[in-house]
């Protein structure tokens, strides 16, 4: 069968590619569009490396079919700072060491920007179960979680 | 450490929480781990593995898949040559070279579910898949064993023809599953349980667990006509990835070029190769590069997982808290070919303290499972968790604090290990102490809620390093090091050239150098590399310093003698001073050209002198009698660092290993069917712990400096990951009364202990 023919919106540009039935997103965004801040740890929707954003939806990419998303709208790890600027987030990651090997950062990096679009102010407790889909088997999340809490303080200071 | 730092204007990057140098592109996703490398041309590499854990091999027909559109190289055992019987180091263990070949791809039998059998290297993924179920492999299917005691037993079915016990009088006329026999021992053990008023024995179980990180393995290799090899690949040690790729593929060492992308995690499983051979063997056979990626299934079922175990320990203590004999038995799973932890289990077993009447005796048990390959301590959470339990109980039956009898039994300065050394300055009371001055110690408890203690010890190595330091034209700093930067390395290193060098610890610039470009590193493991790096780099630091001294004195026409290297500059001395300027690192990079060519050094070292770390973790948890699940309210580590370099990092070393040995104590184990394949090769039933499982985790930084190391560095990766175990055990007897004997301590099992003491309910 001929593949699919995709146009999509990632990170603000229009992009177009073909894919084949099977191919995910997380497959379309690594190895078509070369965009492989987004990490294949499990291909099951586990541990969240491969977190993005479809139409602002936190979702794993690596459970979304490339075929799907014609026409919207994708965020990745490669859009979140802006220029010279990286976001607090990013930010308050180098400054509290919240990550130690790296692989799952990019996973967490959106998937706490999903939150905090969505409440500004989460407790300790809302983080942590909001968190629960990205795995990370290095810090033990603790200074993931101190980032993050931090970064909700300096984003609501504007 | 004052005198060992010179600092920028008397600042010192050591012991501060700088950025790391790698950090920004890893919050960006520019960072480029295993499988972010691509080359034009590359293939798609898969592996056929073993459905059965234990089948003889009769044949493999790859004529129908070799000739689908598409498939650009087939391989199997016949493209490996047999290894003899060779044993090598590897790590704190050592592994047969006839293992390790047959281990990267199976020859006469299959003997894990998962073992690969064949590899195909294709145009594109899909068709290496289909390629893969075109291979017609006839297999012999036989009787397999899991477990380790059934595998001792006689009569059980035999993986290895040829594997005799070793250690053992008179040596066995007949193979069996048991590899070898381990013992050491000090005092008379019989004696020593003679002066025992209260002897606790009891018999412990441990299941397997994966290290669990989040990158599965991943490679990409490419081969040329004249054999000149470069590979991109996700490991702990590239030097080794070359040595073992260079054996199995008949190459010359200097012919493969291997490039450590950045490493997705490790924790000892990337210390072994598996995908790398492969994928050189196919790319040889089809001109072209070949990238090859685990799936996590694949991970789970053919890379190591540590061991499984049976333990049995059995302590004595006079009335008054005196230890006075330790014994212990360790059975430890190899998987499929010999070669667990049991070695490291049996020397930190009775570590911590300080006894005279020593025996720990362990046995090295095949069985048809995964490899095992090295888990953070490994070996030491396995048998110290058993020992940490027992000393609970003794606490218990003496009605002394637990933190009090570990303090009153801890090994210290002058204690002569049981497995040979006399051990140099150590931590252990200091973090018992700071463990009993917290808030958390000092807590109340509710009902359903236990509070529990356990101290861990590892060895540490150090070992064979190279890292070198340039400075370039402008007057920044390069450094090189050639090992693995797992969790921060980058930055402690460039603390330490800023400081030995004085200038600004953003002029410079860490990258881990690929195996051309330095001398030979061992591993990034065990430890060692924040240790035997930062070593290297004051090594070549020195170097630098002295060249700059010697060509400032020629320029200025003085003795070496008369100038001196200080706060980033050298300066004449004495009446000289005042005719010559200080001159900076940039001022002589300005002038490198005439004064000698380019200005650099190499630290090329053996590290000795690793000091031990101790620590010790306090954890409260709450049990839920109604369904048998445990939440960790609280839990405080405290930790010997010797000299904390960048404490941020050394604090994720302690909270991720601490929340590693929480899953290990409560959730994780490979689970396996009566068929012999494992039934939860997925995160989805292999539960790690996610943000919602744990708390907060208190990190203490002890610094006891090691006075071996010119800042007085201990390593600290592995020591987090021993004492959760016990620590947890130990709360769970002091919240339901029950000495848990069996990890892990998972809702069901919990549930059906309750339930026998007729407390499954809430009240």
């Amino acid at each position: 069968m001929a593949k699919h023919h995709v146009e999509a919106i990632v990170n603000g540009d229009m992009v177009e590619f073909l894919c084949e039935t099977e191919e995910t997103l997380l497959d379309v965004l690594r190895d078509t569009l070369h965009l492989t801040g987004s990490k294949e740890g499990c291909s099951s929707g586990d541990c969240g490396a491969c977190s993005v954003t479809l139409d602002g939806r936190l979702v794993c990419s690596c459970l979304v079919l490339g075929c799907e998303v014609g026409g919207r709208k994708i965020e990745t790890i490669e859009g979140m700072a802006k220029g010279d600027t990286l976001h607090p987030l990013q930010q308050r990651f180098l400054e509290h060491a919240a990550l130690q090997c790296g692989i799952c950062t990019p996973g967490f990096l959106m998937a706490s920007k999903a939150l905090l679009e969505r409440n500004p102010n989460p407790t300790e407790t809302e983080i942590r179960y909001w968190l629960a889909g990205n795995l990370c088997r290095c810090t033990g999340y603790d200074k993931i979680i101190t980032a993050v809490q931090d970064a909700a303080v300096a984003m609501r200071k504007g | 450490m004052a005198e060992t730092t010179n600092g920028t204007n008397g600042h010192s990057y050591v012991g501060t929480r700088t950025i790391r140098p790698d950090g920004v592109d890893k919050v960006t996703g520019r960072a480029r781990f295993g499988a972010d490398y691509n080359l034009a041309g590359q293939l798609i590499g898969r592996v056929l593995r073993s459905p059965h854990p234990h089948a003889k091999i009769v044949s493999i027909d790859t004529s129908k898949a070799e000739a689908l559109p598409g498939v650009k190289a087939v391989i199997t055992r016949d493209d490996f040559a047999d290894m003899p019987s060779e044993f090598i180091p590897a790590g704190e263990m050592m592994m047969n070279y006839k293992d390790v070949t047959r281990n990267v791809m199976a020859r006469e039998k299959a003997l894990y579910e998962g073992h690969a059998v064949a590899a195909v290297a294709a145009t594109s993924a899909v068709i290496a898949k289909k390629a893969l179920k075109l291979i017609d492999v006839k297999y012999e299917v036989l009787p397999h064993v899991i477990d380790v005691v059934e595998a001792m037993q006689p009569g059980a079915p035999i993986l290895h023809d040829d594997l005799f016990t070793v250690g053992v009088e008179p040596k066995p006329d007949k193979p069996s599953n048991v590899a070898k026999r381990v013992e050491i021992a000090q005092g008379d053990i019989e004696a020593g349980f003679k002066q025992a008023d209260v002897i606790v024995e009891r018999e412990f179980k441990t299941a397997p667990v994966h290290q669990g990180y989040i990158e599965p393995h991943a490679v990409l290799a490419t081969i040329s006509e004249d054999g000149s090899a470069e590979v991109w690949v996700s490991t702990q040690g590239h030097y080794i990835v070359r040595a073992h790729c260079a054996r199995l593929l008949g190459l010359d060492i200097g012919r493969i070029r291997v490039n450590a992308a950045e490493i997705g995690g490790g924790f000892g499983g990337k210390t072994v190769v598996y995908l790398e051979p492969l994928a050189l063997a196919l790319s040889r056979k089809a001109k072209r590069p070949v990238k090859m990626v685990m799936s996590r299934e694949e991970v789970f079922k053919a890379s190591g997982p540590t061991s499984g175990a049976v333990i049995k320990v059995k302590m004595g203590a006079t009335k008054d808290g005196k230890f006075v004999a330790g014994w212990a038995e360790l059975k430890y799973q190899a998987g499929a070919f010999q070669g667990s932890p049991v070695q490291p289990g049996v020397m930190c077993a009775y570590a911590p303290y300080e006894i005279e009447h020593v025996k720990v005796v362990g046995y090295d048990v095949v069985s048809n499972r995964p490899k095992v390959a090295a888990y953070r301590a490994p070996g030491a959470p396995i048998s110290e968790y058993a020992v940490e339990s027992v000393v609970d109980e003794i606490a218990k039956k003496l009605g002394i604090d637990p933190i009090q009898l570990r303090m009153m039994n801890a090994a210290h300065e002058g204690t002569k290990a049981a497995y040979g050394p006399k051990f140099g300055p150590l931590g252990l009371e200091e973090t018992l102490n700071s463990i009993k001055k917290t808030e958390h110690w000092n807590t109340p408890l509710r009902k359903w809620q236990g509070r529990g203690v356990a101290s861990g010890f590892w060895f540490n190595i150090g070992g064979e390093t190279c890292a070198s330091l340039t400075v370039n034209e402008d007057g920044t700093v390069s450094l090189m090091a050639g090992t693995p930067d797992i969790g921060g390395l980058r930055a402690s290193l460039a603390a330490v050239a800023a400081d030995e060098l004085g200038v600004p610890y953003d002029k410079v610039r860490p990258i881990i150098g690929d195996t051309g470009s330095l001398g030979f590193n061992f591993l990034t493991g065990g430890s060692r590399s924040a240790f035997s790096g930062s070593m290297a780099i004051v090594e070549a630091a020195k170097q630098i310093k002295t060249e700059l001294c010697n060509r400032a004195a020629k320029l200025w026409d003085l003795r070496a003698d008369q100038v001196e290297f200080s706060g980033g500059h050298v300066r004449a001395l004495g009446a000289a001073a005042e005719k010559c300027a200080p001159m900076s690192l940039a001022d002589f990079a300005k002038v490198a050209g005439k004064t000698g060519g380019p200005i650099g050094g190499v630290g090329r070292i053996n590290a000795q002198g690793a000091g031990p770390s101790l620590g010790t973790h306090l954890v409260d948890l709450e049990v839920d009698p109604e369904t048998g699940r445990v939440t960790i309210l609280r839990y405080t580590v405290a930790q010997d660092a010797g000299k904390a370099l960048h404490p941020a990092y050394v604090e994720g070393q302690f909270q991720g290993g601490a929340v590693q040995g929480i899953g290990w104590a409560l959730n994780e184990e490979y689970i396996y069917g009566a068929d012999g394949k494992l039934q939860n090769a997925g995160f989805l039933d292999y539960r790690m712990p996610v943000a919602s499982d744990v708390p907060k985790i208190d990190a203490i930084v002890v610094e006891v400096a090691n006075p071996k190391h010119p800042y007085g560095v201990r390593g600290v990766g592995e020591t987090p990951i021993v004492p959760p175990l016990g620590a947890i055990a130990n709360a769970m007897e002091n919240a339901t009364g029950i000495r848990f004997t069996e990890l892990p301590m998972s809702p069901p099992r919990v549930l059906k202990a309750l339930k026998e003491k007729g407390l499954n309910k809430k009240d």
